[in-house]
């Protein structure tokens, strides 16, 4: 994690690391949710 | 106009202490969300039984799987024209405009798709999740990606390749989530369809703003802290840009386009052969009473191979930052003819664990495939027009995702007509497969590095940082 520095002030704010973390886990739980689906899924082909 | 001014790309330009670690879920809220076009599969059986009710007992008014497969035929082939077409527009305004783009374009497509299964107007359907949500697929998958690289110059492999894993992924929520919706939903529609078709419009659309709304693009001459370009001198990096318009012209582009349709269609090979092969070949008859490999298991061997196809396309992108664009891909060509070319013998040896393994490396190097070949663009035009040069690269898989299901499924049939059954019906498939790789091979052999008279001169380069 490494906040940079920037040759022109711009509109953003500064980001936190809690809104890096949110961000991770706004994308992150629906992606970990389908890959246990599939993963669930792929199981049966080893019974 | 005020939404004007917020999707403007002066508006997007990153301040002091911005994150570029946010930039990832960004891309990811996108692909995450238009990946689901893979998971179209799922409504073929229901959409095909709208009127009987039985998935069954289609009754004659239904539509036919035949008609029902020209939808996402639509869409990827739509998917690799707007690529091509809004690529220098996505270049000019910035990836927040074209990232809204792609989310009305695509929740859209649900919404007009939704009002054709409810009217039972399949052409509708074809306008909107085909044509309309085509639109909002091609401009999804390439509006993060020269972001992504002008953010990480320091790994652009591993940023391009989280990205694009979303689109991997896309298919794993896409799927159980429609299956949860229309079983929520068939008591109130014929099978569900439609208001899963809106609720999925309206989640996706949600889903892909949190993109919009964290997008930003990096301020000129930004760099990330203690990043030094590389001193080691390598002549398929550029350090120089070239437009997308003249990218076209060059070798490289096209023995790029061939090396990527090449991948994809071989890599369809195995896809749509996959279940089917796998439980004629390992049936009971030849493994025994009881221990051939069932449908569900067939199913789970499917969803394995998604996994692998998600999880290659990091792993290998990441990996090619080490080693070089051009070697990754020769090991996707050099080892996938191997490969390929050993599937009809582990089939008819009755290895399965060996051919479950080998089809698993595969689907890695078909998604490592699609999740290098920004970072390869990159190396040898540069970063100015990366995501309109990608644009134009993916009708390479437009025309692979008709070509490869075409090839695929005359070859079988042809050998089916002979009289050959189960794994011997597949066998020419894979060797053809593994012809292409070959061609794939000498196509990325050829590449070299584009020459200098195509390069942007610095004092005429256009302003576009993303």
């Amino acid at each position: 994690m490494e906040p940079k520095t920037s040759s022109t002030p711009q509109a953003a704010a500064p980001s936190s690391g809690l809104q890096v973390a949110l961000a991770w886990i706004y994308v992150g739980v629906p992606l970990l949710w389908g890959v246990s689906q599939t993963f669930i899924k792929a199981l049966a082909l080893f019974k | 106009m005020a939404t004007d001014s917020f999707l403007d790309r002066s508006r997007t330009i990153a301040g002091p202490g911005f994150n570029r670690w946010l930039i990832p879920p960004a891309a990811l809220a996108i692909h995450l969300a238009i990946g689901q076009a893979y998971a179209f599969s799922v409504f073929k059986k229901p959409m095909g039984a709208l009127i009987s009710g039985n998935v069954d007992a289609p009754a004659p008014d239904d539509w036919t799987p035949a008609q029902l497969g020209v939808i996402f035929s639509i869409a990827i082939v739509l998917l690799g024209l707007s690529a091509a077409v809004f690529g220098k527009w996505l270049e000019r305004v910035g990836p927040r405009k074209a990232m809204l783009a792609s989310a009305l374009c695509f929740s859209g497509g649900f919404f007009i798709g939704a009002l054709g299964v409810h009217l039972h107007n399949l052409w509708l359907v074809y306008f909107g999740y085909g044509f309309v949500g085509g639109i909002g697929l091609g401009i999804g998958y390439i509006s993060p990606v020269s972001t992504l690289i002008k953010w990480f110059p320091d790994r652009p492999g591993v940023a391009t390749g989280m990205a694009i894993m979303g689109f991997g992924g896309g298919a794993m929520i896409g799927s159980p989530l429609a299956v949860a919706l229309m079983d929520h939903y068939k008591a109130s529609a014929p099978m569900g369809v439609a208001p899963t078709f809106l609720t999925m419009g309206l989640i996706y659309l949600l889903f892909m703003l949190f993109g919009v709304f964290t997008i930003r693009v990096p301020a000129e001459g930004w760099k990330p802290e203690g990043y030094v370009p590389s001193t080691t001198s390598n002549a398929l990096i550029t350090t120089h840009n070239v437009d997308a318009d003249t990218a076209i012209k060059t070798p490289q582009f096209w023995l790029l386009w061939v090396v990527l349709c090449m991948n994809v269609t071989a890599g369809i090979g195995v896809l749509e052969t996959a279940s089917p092969l796998i439980q004629e070949t390992f049936s009971d008859k030849s493994m025994g009473a009881g221990l051939g490999v069932t449908a569900a298991a067939a199913a789970g061997f499917v969803g394995l191979l998604s996994l692998f196809n998600l999880l290659g396309r990091f792993f290998w992108s990441s990996a090619s930052d080490k080693i070089g664009r051009k070697p990754t891909y020769m090991i996707y060509f050099g080892l996938g003819i191997v490969l390929y070319a050993l599937v009809p013998t582990l089939a008819a040896s009755a290895s399965l664990s060996l051919f479950v393994i080998v089809s698993c490396v595969i689907l890695s190097m078909y998604g490592g495939g699609f999740a290098t070949i920004p970072a390869y663009l990159r190396d040898l035009f540069g970063t100015m027009q990366v995501g309109a040069i990608h644009g134009r690269l993916l009708t390479a898989w437009s025309t692979a995702g008709v070509l490869g299901p075409l090839i695929v499924n005359f070859l079988h049939e042809s050998q089916k007509s002979k009289g050959l059954t189960g794994a011997a019906a597949y066998q020419t498939v894979f060797y053809t497969m593994a012809g292409l790789l070959v061609i794939g091979f000498l196509a990325n052999l050829l590449v070299k590095a584009v020459d200098a008279r195509y390069h942007v001169q610095e004092t005429t380069a256009p302003k576009v940082a993303a």
